[in-house]
């Protein structure tokens, strides 16, 4: 019956797969040394010069594994968490949760608890994460509207940096807060296979989880109560919920600091593509969460300057004139009397 | 009358410390059209609510002789098809899909591969209830009478044995008013339990078998609708004086005159 649009969906998909892994290949080439498609290929597969080997397989590839699987995970928990509060402003950022992750980090490093790449770190970013947005959920209450969660976000975030300031304030080692203050900034730079290990499974564990309720948001379309009675148990959907978003955005944290929006403007930019159903947009918001993530990473590293720029940065400053527009277009939407 | 489906023993809500609903007793067997009528605030919504478990409540509801409380929420969304007030859709689904979400209490999760049985059922679900040509029309576009049909479709689908209905019929012009209490009373015909909140007396006397009276969270009255909509009851409960008349064979009943 509507054959039609699972054939448009399914040729969105093959095309965004495409530009993911042409993406991913710019990503190995590009750097201070250029290589091309076929030196990549080759180095990949162990042939070739062992210099370009070394460059491809332990600088590059962790780099462009990072960029995909956070900007994916970031895209999905974004997805979820529309469809879940049925609001198309829900995203982990606006949350607060990896402003809550880092200071949970923050935390771990400051108490000299452990180094960059110990599981300590994305254990505490994880368990902040799963706090505030356990926290924001509990303060916005059920079928919270869109200014009440973003207030709440609001709040939640603002405390998150607070106590990060804090944190970062009182440490005895200024040194040691400043690269705080620059890791804080959200950057794939000199990762290793170490810290792929590290959020990797974090990632795919929240993903799953995430994934595996595609269908109970489609229903939650129709409200909660109809859901419930539809044998949807939404109070267990939204504790599920809320660990898939934690353990997947507090595992990226971890590894790369904050990095914000992608989870706010990937299922906006598929929705065009695959419709608005929410149980269909978790797939195709992890491939254009990757590709924009990918994509922002390739773009620091061509944008000439003196020192790099964050690639957190960057997802910050397209991101946001992005929240602006979307606030615009509720607003319009508010005042049309849909809602 | 035939044998007793539902039983509702003693039931009883309490929300947030105001005790909404106190001692509500009743049986209803297959296949009868029931109106669940009641001043504002009476607690029709939240008896609706009570009986499918979306709430909890004291006392016992039995479906076939089974407890309630032993089904699962999978089995209790086979049986109770639950359509809430407002028939909101957040996202704007065709409609189509809307209406195959009533087969996800039966495994089907995905409209978009839907096994042949469940799609024959949605495209009957969607023939009853008259909305059809809206299939592949996004349901935020259609206007709140369509959107009500739609859910109306939405509920059919899921075939279950008992139906309960928040006031299928507010925000619907005259005609599908009629047209949505027909379709429903046909699905009672068909073996069906359907329990319908309604303000409407005059559709509650026309299509019900039975009428459940609540009024400050009790049960006054209960009965075939001369019965339970006599004029002491309503003059009683409603504070208002019907116009009766017979109209075809059927009851005509039409508020009236408000009582001081």
């Amino acid at each position: 019956m509507s054959h039609a649009p699972v054939r448009r969906r399914r040729a969105a998909l093959v095309a965004l797969s495409l530009v993911v892994a042409a993406l991913a290949l710019a990503s190995l080439g590009i750097g201070p040394v250029r290589l091309s498609p076929l030196e990549i290929a080759t180095a990949l597969f162990g042939a070739g010069d062992e210099i370009t080997q070394i460059i491809v397989r332990d600088i590059r590839l962790p780099r462009t594994v990072l960029a995909l699987a956070v900007g994916g995970i970031l895209g999905v928990s974004g997805a979820a968490l529309q469809g879940l509060l049925r609001n198309p402003l829900a995203s982990p950022s606006l949350f607060g949760a990896p402003q809550a992750a880092a200071l949970g980090a923050v935390l771990v490093i400051d108490a000299g608890a452990a180094d960059v790449r110990s599981w300590l770190l994305p254990a505490a970013a994880i368990a902040m994460a799963f706090v505030s947005v356990f926290a924001l959920l509990a303060v916005a209450g059920r079928n919270a509207g869109l200014l009440i969660l973003i207030l709440a976000g609001l709040a939640i975030s603002s405390l998150a940096g607070a106590l990060t300031a804090l944190a970062m304030n009182l440490s005895s080692n200024p040194f040691a807060s400043l690269e705080v203050a620059f890791w804080l900034l959200g950057s794939l730079e000199d990762r290793s296979v170490r810290h792929v290990a590290l959020a990797l499974p974090f990632i795919a564990a929240g993903a799953v989880v995430l994934m595996s309720r595609r269908s109970a948001f489609r229903v939650l379309s129709l409200g909660e109560e109809a859901a419930e009675s539809l044998g949807v148990d939404v109070g267990r959907l939204r504790l599920l919920v809320i660990m898939g978003v934690a353990l997947g955005v507090g595992g990226a944290v971890a590894v790369t600091g904050t990095i914000a929006f992608i989870g706010l403007v990937a299922p906006h930019l598929m929705r065009p593509l695959v419709g608005h159903d929410p149980g269909r947009l978790l797939g195709p918001s992890a491939l254009a969460g990757a590709a924009l993530l990918a994509a922002a990473d390739i773009a620091v590293r061509l944008i000439p300057s003196a020192t790099n720029i964050k690639v957190g940065v960057l997802t910050a400053i397209i991101g946001v004139p992005f929240f602006l527009y979307l606030i615009v277009r509720e607003r319009r939407a508010l005042g049309g009397g849909v809602a | 009358m035939s044998a007793a489906y539902i039983e509702a023993t003693s039931l009883a809500v309490r929300l947030a410390s105001r005790q909404v609903l106190r001692e509500v007793t009743f049986t209803l067997p297959r296949g009868q059209f029931v109106a669940l009528v009641g001043p504002n605030g009476a607690g029709k919504t939240t008896l609706l609510r009570a009986l499918s478990r979306l709430i909890a409540s004291e006392g016992t509801v039995r479906i076939d002789g089974t407890p309630l409380a032993a089904l699962d929420v999978r089995e209790r969304a086979r049986r109770f098809a639950y359509l809430p007030q407002g028939h909101v859709v957040h996202w704007p689904l065709p409609a189509r899909d809307i209406v195959a979400l009533g087969r996800y209490p039966h495994g089907a999760v995905d409209p978009a591969r839907l096994p042949d049985k469940d799609a024959a059922v949605v495209v009957r679900a969607m023939a009853a209830a008259d909305v059809a040509m809206f299939a592949e029309r996004p349901v935020t576009e259609l206007s709140g009478g369509e959107r009500g049909r739609v859910a109306l479709a939405r509920v059919l689908a899921v075939e279950a044995p008992v139906i309960l209905a928040d006031e299928p019929t507010a925000a619907l012009d005259p005609r599908y008013q009629i047209e949505v209490m027909t379709v429903l009373r046909r699905v009672a015909d068909a073996g069906t339990l359907v329990v319908v909140v309604t303000h409407d007396l005059g559709l509650a006397a026309r299509f019900a078998d039975h009428v459940l009276v609540l009024d400050g969270g009790r049960l006054v009255a209960q009965g075939p609708p001369e019965a339970a909509l006599s004029d002491a009851i309503l003059a009683d409960v409603f504070r208002v004086r019907a116009y009766r008349a017979e109209h075809g064979g059927a009851r005509v009943i039409v508020p009236w005159l408000e009582l001081p």
